[in-house]
């Protein structure tokens, strides 16, 4: 009994050194938080056009009758990151054809306005998230943020920070390929 | 050139513990005087060596050598010269420097006044004190050298985190890690006679100054902390329960059961095992603080620079020390004899009890902490363990604890008389019901916990009290004899008094500024009025200033009370541009009652900002000055039983007598 | 890593310091109420911290949701239910009590039950241990180290 008391120590240490290990896996982002949202419907929101721009506001009801996976992007003029994403978001509607609508947070529409003028509008639809509020049901932590969407309305997809650079792209990319988002390259 | 040097020494210091790690266990194996010897040459050579590195690395920031990759991420020109020292140990690699070099200070310190130690335990235990600066060292100099250079140069550095830029801070690192190395020295103690098969009263009595003094460090430390996070933060908060935070208390605690077991061991022969574990485990919990700051495995708000690899590297450093002195435990903890016999109602029960609250206490912290860890590799859910935790889990604990502290003194050692000590007690008790009716009469209602949190707070003061005025005969013989009493007791007994009682008083502070905060935020405009507590302040409107390497709005607010000029605070928002950040300096007036305490910023509203107006917030804490006063007495009261000459090895026997006599009012 | 960063800064539009004057409620009974159900949510963006005292502004955001929420009749529970549904466990710094989270929540009572036990076994083995003069091994061998130099000392 003594002997087995005294091992104790020892077992516990180890038990605990198995999950520092477990822990400092490159791999793990003690930071990353997983969204509450993967397989649940999208949330409700509904949100007009930014004024001064063509494309149509944006709400939940748009997701009533896909044909098709979406990508859901939030993004802002003031928000760095976003401007670097943007092409990579134009290449994956440009050239695989994907459908893309967005989300824009906390901006002045003249910015927004200014901002999509320059880079180009690759969105179908643009909803004005004046107050975040929007952002806070999808549960986002800042901009940019980036969801798929399937055809019948559930969340597949959620990518946190700008989907700029090799290892960003090719995680997103073959996202969208298993939810059918986009068509393989051959 | 100085750096190479500096890295150079480095090496040197590695060499000499690899030395010192191996000659003096092989002759204290062999019983051979002159390998055991060559402990004492080797380990003020690695204090040397590890002085001149570090010495090397304070000259590099001090004269802004900034070809020294260190130099150029963690400090600038413009940053005043006492910043500039501070932020030698800044950094991760620095601060690792220092981690080192007090390690190879408390070494060369067991050698040099360990003369009456045994030779063959002097000898195995500053072999395995050269182990641990085998590990650090080598960790050092492989993943983190302070000394690396940059090419090209940056013309100026990028400054040191400005929050980090403060008095308080800069003095944080340096008690902590005496507090938390100091706590190496024990280890290896309990090592080495662990390694002997030797563990005796005389083996305690060697351990328990080493242990004082890494407790008092720590003391400071923490307590240093938390005042830091008080003021600079700004939104007057003391104490997060962040991961950061919980693995320097959990060495605390643990040092805490420790201080209190090694007097069973010393004076009674008992609880040898367990005293030899706790002092494994408290190192133990302060290398695990010294991974968990520095591999990022948890979120925090206060962390190093994360590098996995380095994580990796202190990981293995954590199985071999931690896992090896356990499996050394595990092999010869089962043949060490109890000692002394004692009854449940004794000295030496309520030790037990204070050991084993404080270790199941620093068990739900050390989980709570680590669960979030735990449950991600199982089910891979992310789940936060706050505050509200572990209030509700650590607090409970702790109270018992109070209650049995107050009369823990009292008890005699083997067998005590519970109903004596109740009856001695009795009007103690009266006391702080009434004290506590008092508060409760006078006070806006709180929460009952925090009634009976202050009841036994009162308790524990007046106990303590009592016990001191009971051990001089006060009210029990005439004046003159009992200040010659008071006058005779040793310094160690008014060191448990003076602890004791700041315990009480850091309670009060607690209960105090949390239960009984106001707080007051508005927009203001020159001119606007503000009232909290019974304090009427002023906001006389915002100017411009300068510092070294920042700028800075300082508000000014005329605080008045009853009509009367009371004083003027000047909290500021300031702007370090090289850093490009931002900090909170609030202006706090501290008296006994409560601090008023006031921070500006700009408000986040655009609509209030274009309006020129300011968000001031205003917070009325009372007592809390008393959490700091209470660790400051923490502190004496540690010096104090330091200084005791009984607890200095190798003092006169003579004295014993004096001070037994003292010891017989139990 | 310079990504990650530049993220972070974009994270903070505004400057401010926690709770602002305009969000306060009027009513002190409901702004209270809102500081409590702050202080239980962790703000998804900073390092460890609540709501309440983070300048983020999606931590000011989800603090005028939590108020607006407060003035329409939720309860503390519902508004918190409302949050977690959105951003998951982690947000809540209390816990939730599931199965997940057992271990969590038992591991002090648990503990604290351990204390008294072993507690409870030494006073009962102190209490009834003989006085046992057994000598340890580094004793046996000094007294056979003692025994043997009488032992020559006899033979001369």
């Amino acid at each position: 009994m003594k002997r087995i008391l005294a091992f104790a120590p020892l077992v516990i240490a180890l038990i605990f050194g198995g999950f520092f290990l477990w822990g400092l896996n490159p791999d793990r982002d003690p930071n990353e938080i997983p969204s509450a949202l993967i397989s649940q419907p999208a949330p409700n929101f509904d949100l007009p056009a930014v004024e001064g721009l063509e494309s149509p506001g944006f709400s939940r009801s748009d997701f009533d009758d896909l044909d098709k996976t979406v990508i859901v992007n939030v993004f802002a003029s003031w928000c760095v990151p976003c401007r670097a994403e943007h092409a990579v978001l134009t290449s994956f509607v440009e050239q695989d054809g994907a459908r893309l609508f967005g989300i824009n947070y906390k901006d002045k529409p003249e910015d927004a306005v200014e901002w999509l003028e320059n880079l180009g509008n690759p969105y179908e639809r643009i909803g004005a998230d004046f107050n975040g509020r929007a952002g806070i049901e999808w549960g986002i932590s800042g901009v940019p943020e980036t969801f798929i969407v399937g055809e019948d309305g559930t969340v597949i997809y959620r990518f946190v920070g700008p989907v700029v650079g090799d290892a960003q792209y090719s995680k997103f990319h073959t996202a969208l390929l298993a939810a059918g988002a986009i068509e393989g390259q051959n | 050139m100085i750096p190479e040097l500096g890295h150079f020494a480095l090496a040197l210091a590695l060499s000499l513990a690899l030395v010192q790690s191996i000659l003096p266990i092989v002759g204290a194996g062999k019983n051979d005087l002159r390998l055991m010897q060559s402990a004492s040459a080797t380990a003020y050579g690695q204090v040397v060596f590890v002085g001149l590195a570090f010495a090397a690395l304070m000259n590099a920031f001090v004269t802004s050598d900034f070809t020294v990759l260190n130099v150029a991420s963690n400090s600038n020109s413009l940053k005043p010269m006492i910043y500039k020292v501070a932020a030698t140990w800044g950094s991760h690699e620095g601060s690792l420097l220092l981690w080192v070099f007090i390690l190879t200070l408390f070494g060369a310190s067991v050698s040099l006044f360990g003369s009456n130690l045994p030779a063959t335990l002097k000898a195995r235990t500053l072999s395995v004190q050269a182990w641990i600066s085998v590990g650090f060292l080598s960790f050092m100099l492989f993943t983190s050298n302070p000394f690396d250079r940059v090419f090209p140069p940056p013309l100026d550095g990028s400054d040191l985190n400005p929050l980090l830029q403060d008095i308080g801070l800069a003095m944080h690192p340096p008690l902590l890690y005496f507090g938390y190395v100091g706590f190496s020295i024990v280890f290896s103690f309990a090592a080495a006679a662990l390694i002997e098969g030797r563990v005796d009263a005389a083996w305690a009595r060697w351990v328990r100054p080493w242990t004082l003094a890494a407790w008092i460090s720590l003391t400071a430390g923490i307590g240093l902390g938390s005042w830091w996070a008080y003021y600079e933060l700004g939104w007057g908060g003391w104490w997060f329960w962040d991961p950061v935070e919980n693995v320097s208390f959990m060495p605390w605690l643990l040092g805490t059961a420790l201080l209190h077991s090694a007097i069973v061991t010393e004076k009674r022969d008992a609880f040898k095992s367990w005293t030899v574990l706790l002092a494994i485990l408290t190192f133990s919990l302060s290398l695990l603080g010294t991974f968990i700051v520095r591999s990022g495995l948890l979120t925090s708000v206060h962390a190093f620079a994360v590098d996995p690899e380095r994580g990796v590297y202190i990981l293995g450093l954590l199985a071999v020390s931690i896992g090896g002195s356990l499996g050394l435990y595990a092999w010869r903890a089962p043949t060490m004899e109890g000692g002394g016999l004692f009854k449940p109602i004794s000295r030496e029960a309520g030790l037990l009890v204070n050991n084993l609250i404080l270790g199941a206490a620093t068990g739900t912290v050390l989980f709570g902490t680590l669960y979030p860890l735990f449950l991600e590799a199982v089910t891979s859910d992310k789940v936060s363990v706050g505050p509200q935790f572990f209030n509700a889990a650590f607090i409970p604990m702790m109270l018992p604890l109070v209650l049995a502290m107050g009369m823990g003194p009292l008890l005699s050692w083997k067998r005590a008389d519970l109903f004596g000590v109740l009856q001695r007690l009795k009007f103690a008790a009266l006391l702080s019901l009434i004290a506590s009716l008092i508060v409760w009469y006078l006070s806006e209602r709180g929460p009952v916990l925090a009634y009976v949190s202050l009841l036994l707070a009162f308790w524990l003061m007046f106990a303590t009290l009592r016990e001191w005025a009971l051990r001089i005969r006060l009210f029990e013989t005439d004046m003159p004899t009992a200040i010659r009493r008071a006058r005779n007791l040793p310094r160690s007994s008014y060191g448990m008094t003076i602890a004791h009682l700041g315990v009480a008083i850091v309670m009060l502070g607690m209960i105090g500024s949390s239960v009984w905060k106001s707080e007051e935020i508005a927009f203001v405009e020159p001119g606007t009025v503000l009232s909290i507590s019974d304090f009427k302040v002023t906001f006389e409107g915002v100017e411009r200033t300068r510092g070294p390497n920042y700028f800075a709005d300082r508000g000014a607010l005329r605080v008045e009370r009853d009509g009367e000029y009371v004083t003027t605070l000047y909290p500021e928002r300031r702007t370090y541009p090289v850093a490009q950040t931002t900090t909170t300096e609030s202006a706090i007036r501290s008296t006994p009652a409560g601090d008023l305490y006031a921070s500006i910023t700009e408000p986040a509203s655009e609509i209030a900002e274009d309006a020129g107006a300011w968000t001031l917030r205003i917070l009325y804490e009372p007592l809390i000055g008393f959490i700091w006063l209470g660790s400051i007495m923490l502190c004496f009261g540690g010096l104090l039983s330091l200084s005791d000459r009984r607890l200095r090895v190798g003092a006169p026997k003579k004295s014993e007598s004096r001070h037994a006599q003292a010891q017989a009012a139990e | 890593m310079r990504i990650v960063f530049i993220v972070i800064l974009s994270l903070f539009p505004f400057a401010g310091l926690a709770v602002e004057p305009d969000e306060i409620l009027s009513d002190p009974v409901l702004e209270e109420r809102a500081r409590v159900i702050s202080k239980e949510l962790r703000c998804v963006v900073c390092k460890n911290q609540d709501i309440d005292s983070s300048n983020a502004g999606v931590a000011r955001d989800l603090r005028l949701l939590v108020r607006e929420r407060l003035v329409t009749g939720d309860t503390n529970e519902e508004i918190l239910a409302y949050i977690q549904a959105r951003y998951g466990d982690f947000v809540l710094l209390k816990p939730p009590f599931k199965p997940e989270t057992y271990l969590l929540w038992f591991a002090p009572p648990l503990l604290a039950l351990i204390s008294i036990i072993i507690g409870a076994m030494v006073l009962f083995k102190s209490r009834n241990r003989k006085v046992r003069c057994s000598l340890t091994a580094s004793d046996e061998k000094e007294v056979a180290q003692i025994l043997t130099a009488f032992g020559t000392g006899d033979n001369k």
